[in-house]
Formats: structure tokens, C-alpha cells, sequence
């Protein structure tokens, strides 16, 4: 700390990504990464949204036990939406394409990403995806579950099912691009003296995410043309009638969607890595370990699949095999919680925003991912199974955990990437609300499934109705605690203070740069001597906040 | 227990033991949350932001990482083994079993006893004795699911699968389907009703109307001309079913299988998969004929002819079927070549 | 953490901005179709892996199926395909040499015997259509069992000698087993249009990579500095081709009964 400090106001730059050229042509051509990252951020908010809508209508349709708001083919619908749009146009592009895409290329020291012309591309292909996906749903809606499970997807409904296969299809390889960005660009086009060991977790998570992303995604594309083949040619590849093997679609469906589960988290555990450190100013407790985490729960999420098949009719023995897996890979998550933890001991910790998000993270996240374990141990899995106990589980993991690493994420780049500051204490605020409204919601669905509430149900046994109640009051508060940001950060575009280059005092390339940073990132490429969360340095400049 | 619902009633003699594990997880869950919980509450509170103090550089230490790996390892452990002991109890009927034969389509389910007493969602059993239900599904996959008994099972089409529970409490609990299914998802519930022997056994007498199912099976059999090959004479051209069911059949290939209940329905709905050696290929299918009902009545049929061992099978120079004596030498000879290959059981 | 200026780039016009060096760019974008490679082989192996599952379920109806297919045109094509790698290779080498009209002769001979093997694809779905064997019934009728004159003689036929049960059967038994293995022959023909449709899809794609490569060659001066596009491309046909060399023996040669 300086007594002699100097204060500067700081400006906005005078040239930056934003302004350094106008016009559609301008944005929709563009290959930055920065403005990429943007267009994501516009569509992905826009499906949050989508999936928000539904999942109140799911809340407010479960108020009464007998299903008196809609009818049961269109609340089977509705929760069929929200999976689908939630999962796939929301939480797998969240961090990678938002985040990661903005922040990676900085961080290590690049101008831009390794393709960027396919990084556009990626975008357009999400907007097709998008685009069959609208339609699916305002022609008339699907209603197999987002899993798609046959012979019920593939012989049996009459809704829009190739439609949205069509738009998950392309999603995934706009996920797949992604990835295939990322992957190169870390082993490539690292800046002089930034070695493996000196990265920021930020862009170890996303680089064992992207692992999962380009390895993961093509079997569930193929799995999706199988069952669209199958559902347009009546063919019986799945369906038994016709000679097909249902549980083999299990097997093929859920290859993916686990690890798709780990693609989802793996960012936002990143961007808890990040926000941890700056607001400890401390380097992060045990950084070679939180880095390998990160690598082995991509490799152990390959092989626990059959997890969500225990009562499907696999045998005894590949059960049990798959259970004991399922407990190795909950291990590095559980090393990551005590990392993050101890980085905070002895550390200089200020509760701003970003920092709320990720204490919540951490919270919730331990809370989720140890109902994980409810769910693998065999026994009890066989009662808690498809029931409200795995939607709580989940909806901890991502709602809790997820979606509050990309809040605080945002929160926490947002002044790097606008160059202005959101209102504080209304986004203190926000994220109180959202934390409150968030286990008012999801805690008493653990008690509801263990109760033996199943999930998918339009109508419910009238001893569930006090619990759903709760839980309904929780998601109007939640999704007031959702809105809030959405204003405000809007507000602050016009209306923000300017952030300055580094407001939080954080270390990383990202922040050596001005806010928002220059089209081309960099004057000079940068050279790294240091490791990552240097923190414990004097700064000589204070910056009026 | 009623002012603060927690739990489903254990009305079975699993459900104690499910709930035990789920109160050690629960109560894991809770410490190590609180844990964290506190643990960052306070370091967020302690070590505030004070101009006066700086942060201090820790990089790591690799003692506390092995323990916090090391801990949790064997934690993980427990609970895996706990659980999958659990699970191998559960998903092995006893033998002495009380049969139930059930029936899943959109969007109801339907039981049938050996005795011929049906049933359309809603079940019946008795507390103190095993019960088995064999399901199978219609249409899409189901799932039967009694939370008072902590049983689950998927019900699948073309494939039986079983669920067992001993009932311990008198009384109605819920049996839900838990498997989306389609509009009616929601509404594909039951009652399962479980009495005291006494009653249980009253019950089964009032419903005897349409005879056993047994019986049923056997009309079934001569109507279908399945007596025409299936024959304990020696010129018979199928192989002789008394004695059949349960036991080791040797196949064309040499394989042995055992004789339950997939294995007959796919005899029946596709016999040119497993052909009995020392007989022809000639048995004609009955996919589409034979209703998924019919097929358990028959299986129950083809059962009830299991108790006449001993019996010569048939006097063919052949042997076809396995004679008592050579039992223990073929279950060697099927562990053998268990240990080869792998199970024919799905991936 | 200390900045210092970068070197001048190399001003290669092809260098975009990302790079620093022509030799980073290339590096760079190697790993990046080797990536997409890997992505390509996940997803042609999960189709191999469902066909594999299947095959071993419904042995005998898939031994049909594969003798039903043309074991000839199969393996002309795979001598084709081998053929248009062994041209690509020429093309990546000269290019690698600067020779940008060798390159451009081996490109054109490249596409030349990609066109002669979608070419004879198509002869062989016509057959199949012919034979009404196309599964699902959107193109006629599925029918295993049907005999077309001078064509390959009908499938539960072609089973039941292999099993030496044809003078055992009675008629109706024959035609009872005839229409189980047909429906499983069926499956075996989704598989069989699933695998060779996806990969023609790719050859077509190569198709177009290729024609978009020989006006780069003229364009983007390619030479021993910089011929990046042509390398990747060749990457991208060799795996084209190697799918190939997987689809021919699992489609047509595994256990497959003597044809007449």
C-alpha cells in the first residue's frame, strides 16, 4: 500500500472492439473473438430466457395437484422445452462461448483465437440450431423428455421430434468448433513464457471441457440421425417392434449427455478459480491439482454413463462397475471445493459481487454434487431414481452451481468487456435474492423425491402439494433474482461508471489490457515471467472506484 | 410421522434398510456442506479486506491434498459397497417367491396372479412372504415403482424384467409409473394393497372366476396347436416342455442356456434364435399372435408342467434335454464358458 | 510480467493476423483437422459400434445382407478410393514443391476417381432399389425375400442353404423364417445405407473441398512456403478414404456366404 498514491480517474479508451467499426456487416462478418463472444452472449440470454418461461409455467402449473393450469400433453411439452433449450442452447455454450471465447484468447496472450473465421461460424451454426429449435417448439411443441428415450420418441408421438433433433444436431457442432478452437489455440498459440504450468485455471477448465466437447458430441450426433432415421423411415434400429434394442439407445444417449453434464460445469469451475483468487488476492491453494481436476473428471466422465441406467435392465455386475466409477469421479470435484476453500485461508477476501456468486457456487455445488453420491450408491439409487430427488440433484449442480459461475463470470468480466462498472449493491442484492430464491426452490424437491415424487408429472398425489408450493414461492423469487441482472447490466451500458483497465486489481493477461480491450488485444505480445494469481505485488496506481 | 413427511411409510422388508443409507448420506451430505459452509463463512469474515493486512502467498500443501483425497476416497467407498450390497439384495428374488405377472401399456397396469385373479391397477399381497412380479411392456418403456417398498424396476417391451418386495405393514400404498411415458405419464398410477396372509388368501379365493392362468395357459397351448410338435412321445418333431422350465437346454450350437421366461418368449415369438438340439428349425413364429398376456398365461402354462420331473422326457436317441444326472457337469460346463465369453445379457 | 516488442512477422501474404509466424500458422492449423479428424472418427465410431452390436445380435440376417451386396463394386471402389489417395498424396507433394500445375492435375485426378466411386455408389443403391431392399418403405417396399430375374438369388435362401435346412423346411415354415430374418435384414440395410450414405456424404463434401482447393492453388501462390490448404485437404481425404477401408470389410466381406 502507497501513501503517495496517485489517483486517476479512469476513461474509457478511445478506440476499443466495439467502436472500432460500425454497421451490421461490421458484427455479423466479424471474425474478434470479443465480438463473437457478444453475439453469444445476446443469443444464449435470449434462450435463458426461453427456458426461464417454461420452467415458471412448470412451477406455476405444479401449484395444484391435479393439474388444472394446462393440460398433460402440453405441461409434457413445456418440461420437454426447458431441458431442451436450458441444456443445449444455454448452459453447454454458457461459459465456453460467452467467457471463454471473450476472455481465452487474452489470457493467453493471442490476438484472437486459433480459427477465427470458424469461430463465426460456430455462432451461425448455433443460430440454425436455434432456428429449427423455435420452430419445434412454436409448431407444435415436443414432448418426449429432453432424453429423447424410445420407443416413445422414436414410434409413438407426433410432435416435432426430427425437427428438434435437427436443432440439437447443429448446437452440438457449433459446441464441437468451439472446442476444436479452443484445444488449438492453448497448444499453440500460447505467449512466450507461458508454459502449461503458469495457465490460468480459467483456461485449464475450458481446455478439459472442450476435450469432452470434441470427443463427446459426434456420438450424440450420430445417435440423433439413428433415431431420426428411425422415426422417419420406421426403421428398427431402437424399436423393438421392429427388431431394435431400446436400451441400446440408453447407452448411446447417455454416452454423451453425462459427459455433456461435465462439459456444462468444467468452465464454471474455472471462472470460480478466477474470482477466488482476485478476491483473496491470494494464489490459488494447490494450483497443480485444481489444474489436474479438471483433466481427470473429463477423463472419469467418459466412463460412468451407464450411472443413469441402473434400473433400465443393465446386469448386476456392469452396475456395479459403473457405480464405483461414479464415486472416482466425484473426487476431483470434492478436491477443487477444498482447494478453493483453502485459498481463501490467510487470503484478503472482499465480498464484492463476483465473489458472492462463487461462495454460492461453492456452497451449492458441494450440496449438489454430494446428493451425486445418493445417486450412485446402487441400493439407493433404485428408489430415488426418476424421481424429484435427481431433478434437485441436478438443478443444484447447474442452477446452483452452473449458473451462478456464469453470473459471477459475468459480473466479474463484465467491466473488461463493456468498460463499465454494474451498480454494486443492487447486484449484491440480486445475488442474495437469486441464492434465497434459488434453495427455496430446489431443497424441498430433495424431500419431494425421496417421498417418492416422480419427475415428468403433470399431476401429483395431493400429501406432495405442500412441498411443490414451496417450491413454486422459491421460483418466484429466483426468477426475480434473474431479471435483476438483466436490467441492470443493460442499465449500466449507458449509465455505468467506466471500469477502467483493472478495477479489481486482478493479476492476468486479461486485465494488463484496457476495458474494453483493442480489436487486436495486444500492441505488444506480451512475455509472462510469473505464474498465474501473482497476487502480493504493490501496485503504485490507485484507481478511484 | 405424518406432521413432517420425510419419508414414505417401509412397508417392505428393504425399505429400513434403503432408509439407513440414505440417513448416513444425509448425514455425510450435511457435515460436509456445514463444513465448507462455515468454513467459508468464517475465512470470508476473518480474513476481511483490512488495509492493514496482506494475503499470504500459500502455494499448497501436497500433505493436505492427499488427505482430502484420501478421506473422501474411502468415504466413497463405504458407501459404494454399503450401496451395492443393497442393490444385490434387491434385484435377486428368493426363490420361494409369490408370483405376480404384470402387464405396463399406456397408461395402465395390469396384474395377473397364476391363480387367474386380475387386476387393473391395483395390486394385492400379503405381508410376510416374498413377491415377484414379472413385467413386461406393451408399448414404451414404463417403470414400476412402490415407494413404501423402496422397488423399482423399468419395465421395457419385448424383455421381462422382475421386481421382488416382502410386504411388512398392512395397508395402501401408491405405485406410480416412473418412467415418462407419454400424455397419461402422471396418471399411470396404482394402489398396492397388502393384507395379512389370512386376508390375502380370502382375497385370492374371490377372485378365482376365470380360472388359473395356468389353465388359461393351457387352452392357450392347444388352441395355438402347439401340441401338435410339443410332444412327450418319441416321434414328437418339438421338444418335449414337461420338465422344461428352469432348467439347462442344450442348443443346436452347443450352447446351454436355461430355460426362463425370455428364453420361452423368444421360443415363441422367434424360434430360429435358439434351436434345441437335436430337433429342426421348422417351429413357426407367433409374433403377432400371441398377446402379452397370453404369453405369461402360457409361460405360466409351460411352469406349471415344471413339477413332473423324473419322469422320462422322451425316448429319443438323441437326448435333447438335460436328464437330472447330468446336471451338475452341464452348470460346470455353462460356468466355463461364462468365464470365456461374454454374457449374453444386453451391454 | 514484462512486454517486449514481437518480432516483424514475416509478411507472407497468406499469414493472417492470429499468427505470428508462417510456421505457427501451419502448425496450428495441422493439429486443427487433426482435431476435427478425431471428432469424425467419434462419430462414424459410434455408427460402427451400434452396427457391430447388431451384428452379432442378428448374425445370420446380416450375413445375408452382406451377401446381398455387390462384393465386386465394393472392391473396385476401394481400389478406387486407395487409387484418389495415392493422387492426393502426388497433389500435397507437389505442392509441397511448388509445382502448382502438378498439383492441380493430381487435384482434378483426385476428384475424377472420387466421382467414379459416388458413381458406382449409385449403381449399387440402384441395384439395391431394384431388389427392393431400400429399408422403411419410402422407396417401394422392403421385401427380402423377393427374387429379381438374373439378380441375386433371395436371401432366406441364400440363409437357409448355408444352414442346409432348405430341403427340411416345410413351405410354411420356410416362410415364416423367411419374414423374422427379413425384418432383421432390414436392420442391416439401415445400417448399410446409414454407413455408406454418411460417408458419401463426406466424399461429396471432398468433392466440393476439392474444387475449392484448385482455384486456392491458383490464388494463394502455393509453394513450399505456404501450402497449408493443401495439406489439410489431403488430411481430410485419407480419412475419407481410411472410413472406407473400414465400411468395406465390416459391410462386405465379414462371414460372407458364397455367392452363385
Amino acid at each position: 500500500m502507497s501513501t503517495a498514491a496517485q489517483t486517476v480517474k479512469p476513461v474509457m479508451p478511445a478506440r476499443h472492439y466495439l467502436n472500432d467499426n460500425y454497421g451490421i456487416r461490421s458484427w455479423l462478418l466479424t471474425k474478434d473473438h470479443k465480438r463473437i463472444a457478444v453475439l453469444y452472449l445476446f443469443s444464449i440470454t435470449f434462450f435463458f430466457f426461453i427456458g426461464g418461461i417454461f420452467a415458471s409455467l412448470i412451477r406455476l402449473h405444479l401449484l395444484t395437484p391435479n393439474g388444472e393450469l394446462f393440460q398433460a400433453d402440453t405441461y409434457n411439452k413445456m418440461f420437454t422445452m426447458h431441458g431442451v433449450n436450458m441444456i443445449f442452447f444455454f448452459l453447454i455454450p454458457s461459459v465456453p462461448a460467452v467467457l471463454g471465447n471473450f476472455i481465452i484468447p487474452i489470457m493467453v496472450g493471442a490476438k484472437d483465437l486459433a480459427f477465427p473465421k470458424i469461430n463465426l461460424m460456430s455462432w451461425y451454426i448455433f443460430m440454425v440450431g436455434a432456428f429449427f429449435s423455435l420452430y419445434a417448439m412454436v409448431s407444435g411443441g415436443v414432448d418426449t423428455g429432453w432424453t429423447f428415450y424410445t420407443p416413445l420418441s422414436s414410434g409413438f408421438v407426433h410432435t416435432n421430434v426430427i425437427v428438434m433433433a435437427v436443432g440439437i444436431l447443429f448446437a452440438g457442432f457449433s459446441s464441437i468448433f468451439t472446442g476444436l478452437n479452443f484445444i488449438v489455440t492453448v497448444h499453440r498459440m500460447r505467449a512466450p513464457g507461458l508454459t502449461w504450468g503458469r495457465l490460468p485455471l480459467m483456461v485449464w477448465a475450458n481446455y478439459a471441457a472442450s476435450l469432452i466437447m470434441i470427443l463427446g458430441t459426434p456420438v450424440l450426433a450420430i445417435t440423433l440421425i439413428l433415431l431420426a432415421l428411425e422415426r422417419g423411415f420406421h426403421i428398427g434400429i431402437f424399436d423393438p417392434k421392429l427388431g431394435g434394442d431400446p436400451v441400446l439407445f440408453q447407452h448411446m444417449f447417455w454416452f454423451y449427455s453425462h459427459p455433456a453434464v461435465y462439459i456444462m460445469i468444467l468452465p464454471g469451475m474455472g471462472v470460480i478459480s478466477e474470482i477466488v483468487t482476485c478476491f483473496s488476492r491470494k494464489r490459488v491453494f494447490g494450483y497443480a491439482f485444481v489444474a489436474f481436476s479438471s483433466i481427470a473428471i473429463a477423463v472419469f466422465g467418459f466412463v460412468v454413463w451407464a450411472h443413469h441406467m441402473f434400473v433400465a435392465g443393465i446386469s448386476v455386475y456392469s452396475a456395479m462397475v459403473f457405480s464405483l466409477l461414479s464415486y472416482a469421479v466425484a473426487i476431483p470435484s470434492a478436491v477443487k471445493v477444498f482447494n478453493w476453500t483453502a485459498t481463501m485461508y490467510k487470503g484478503s477476501v472482499k465480498l464484492d459481487t463476483p465473489m458472492l456468486y462463487a461462495l454460492g457456487f461453492i456452497g451449492l455445488f458441494t450440496i449438489g454434487g454430494l446428493t451425486g453420491l445418493f445417486l450412485a450408491a446402487l441400493g439407493l439409487d433404485v428408489h430415488i431414481h426418476d424421481t424429484y430427488f435427481v431433478i434437485a440433484h441436478f438443478h443444484y449442480v447447474m442452477v446452483g452451481g452452473m449458473v451462478m459461475a456464469y453470473l459471477g463470470g459475468l459480473h466479474f468480466w463484465w467491466p473488461k468487456m463493456t468498460g463499465k462498472l454494474y451498480p454494486e449493491p443492487v447486484a449484491k442484492l440480486a445475488a442474495l435474492i437469486t441464492f434465497i430464491g434459488f434453495n427455496l426452490t430446489f431443497f424441498p424437491q430433495f424431500i419431494l423425491g425421496y417421498m417418492g415424487m416422480p419427475r415428468r408429472y403433470a399431476m401429483y398425489s395431493p400429501e406432495f402439494q405442500v412441498l411443490n408450493v414451496l417450491s413454486s414461492a422459491g421460483a418466484s423469487i429466483l426468477a426475480v433474482g434473474f431479471i435483476l441482472p438483466a436490467l441492470y447490466f443493460t442499465w449500466s451500458l449507458k449509465y455505468g461508471e467506466v471500469a477502467g483497465d483493472n478495477p479489481y486489481k486482478a493479476t492476468g493477461l486479461e486485465w494488463q489490457t484496457t476495458s474494453p480491450p483493442p480489436t487486436h488485444n495486444f500492441d505488444v505480445t506480451p512475455v509472462v515471467t510469473e505464474d498465474p494469481y501473482h497476487y502480493g505485488a504493490e501496485e503504485e496506481v490507485t484507481v478511484v472506484p | 410421522m405424518q406432521s413432517l413427511p420425510l419419508f414414505p411409510e417401509q412397508a417392505s422388508t428393504v425399505a429400513g434398510q434403503v432408509d439407513a443409507l440414505y440417513l448416513f448420506l444425509v448425514l455425510i451430505t450435511t457435515f460436509f456442506s456445514l463444513l465448507i459452509a462455515i468454513l467459508i463463512i468464517y475465512f470470508a469474515i476473518k480474513y476481511r479486506r483490512t488495509p492493514e493486512r496482506t494475503a499470504e502467498q500459500i502455494h499448497g500443501s501436497t500433505l493436505l491434498e492427499i488427505v482430502w483425497t484420501v478421506i473422501p476416497l474411502g468415504i466413497s467407498m463405504v458407501i459404494f459397497l454399503w450401496g451395492a450390497a443393497l442393490y444385490f439384495h434387491i434385484q435377486r428374488p428368493p426363490g420361494n417367491a409369490l408370483e405376480v405377472y404384470g402387464v405396463a401399456k399406456q397408461w395402465m397396469w395390469k396384474f395377473e396372479f397364476p391363480g387367474g385373479q386380475r387386476e387393473i391397477n391395483s395390486l394385492h399381497v400379503p405381508t410376510g412372504r416374498p413377491v415377484k412380479v414379472t413385467l413386461i411392456s406393451q408399448d414404451v418403456i414404463h417403470s414400476f415403482f412402490v415407494p413404501a417398498f423402496r422397488v423399482k424396476s423399468d419395465v421395457l417391451p419385448n424383455r421381462y424384467m422382475t421386481s421382488w418386495f416382502e410386504a411388512t405393514t398392512p395397508g395402501t400404498y401408491h405405485l406410480f409409473c416412473s418412467q415418462y411415458c407419454g400424455t397419461k405419464h402422471s396418471g399411470m398410477i396404482g394402489e398396492v394393497t397388502v393384507m395379512k396372509p389370512e386376508d390375502f388368501a380370502a382375497w385370492l379365493e374371490s377372485g378365482k372366476a376365470e380360472g388359473s392362468m395356468a389353465a388359461s395357459g393351457e387352452k392357450l397351448f392347444q388352441q395355438y396347436g402347439c401340441t401338435t410338435c410339443h410332444r412327450p412321445d418319441s416321434g414328437a418333431r418339438g421338444p418335449n416342455l414337461e420338465g422344461l422350465y428352469g432348467r439347462p437346454v442344450r442348443l443346436q450350437d452347443n450352447r446351454v442356456v436355461i430355460a426362463d421366461d425370455n428364453y420361452i418368449r423368444e421360443s415363441v415369438l422367434n424360434p430360429n434364435a435358439k434351436i434345441v438340439s437335436g430337433f429342426q428349425p421348422i417351429m413357426p413364429t407367433f409374433q403377432g399372435v400371441v398377446s402379452e398376456e397370453q404369453m405369461l398365461q402360457i409361460i405360466a402354462y409351460i411352469k406349471s408342467m415344471a413339477d413332473q420331473t423324473g419322469q422320462p422326457l422322451n425316448n429319443r436317441s438323441t437326448p435333447t434335454q438335460i436328464r437330472d444326472t447330468e446336471v451338475p457337469n452341464v452348470q460346470q460346463q455353462m460356468q466355463q464358458d461364462q468365464n470365456q465369453k461374454p454374457s449374453g445379457k444386453q451391454p | 510480467m514484462s512486454h517486449s516488442p514481437t518480432t516483424i512477422p514475416e509478411h507472407h501474404p497468406a499469414l493472417v493476423h492470429q499468427f505470428d509466424s508462417m510456421e505457427q500458422q501451419r502448425e496450428a492449423s495441422t493439429f486443427g483437422m487433426w482435431v476435427f479428424l478425431l471428432t469424425e472418427i467419434m462419430m462414424f465410431g459410434g455408427l460402427f459400434a451400434a452396427y457391430l452390436i447388431y451384428r452379432i445380435k442378428y448374425y445370420d440376417a446380416f450375413v445375408a445382407g452382406s451377401t446381398s451386396i455387390d462384393v465386386t463394386w465394393g472392391f473396385v471402389n476401394t481400389l478406387v478410393l486407395i487409387g484418389s489417395s495415392l493422387t492426393m498424396a502426388l497433389a500435397v507433394s507437389a505442392a509441397q514443391r511448388g509445382a502448382r500445375r502438378g498439383a492441380q492435375l493430381f487435384i482434378v485426378l483426385t476428384m475424377i476417381l472420387g466421382t467414379v466411386f459416388l458413381g458406382i455408389k449409385g449403381i449399387e443403391y440402384h441395384q439395391k432399389y431394384v431388389e427392393h431392399h431400400i429399408p422403411g418403405g419410402i422407396f417401394g417396399r422392403f421385401d427380402a425375400v423377393s427374387n429379381y430375374p438374373g439378380q441375386e438369388p433371395n436371401i432366406a435362401e441364400e440363409v437357409a442353404k448355408e444352414k442346409e435346412r432348405v430341403e427340411k423346411l416345410s413351405p410354411e415354415a420356410a416362410e415364416q423364417a423367411s419374414k423374422q430374418i427379413a425384418k432383421q435384414t432390414e436392420i442391416f440395410f439401415c445400417f448399410y445405407f446409414a454407413m455408406t450414405g454418411l460417408h458419401a456424404l463426406h466424399m461429396i463434401i471432398g468433392l466440393i473441398l476439392m474444387t475449392w482447393l484448385l482455384v486456392q492453388v491458383q490464388r494463394l501462390n502455393i509453394g513450399p512456403e505456404y501450402y497449408t490448404p493443401v495439406e489439410l485437404s489431403g488430411l481430410y481425404w485419407h480419412f475419407v478414404d481410411i472410413v472406407w477401408i473400414y465400411l468395406f470389410p465390416l459391410l462386405y466381406l465379414i462371414n460372407r456366404t458364397h455367392a452363385k
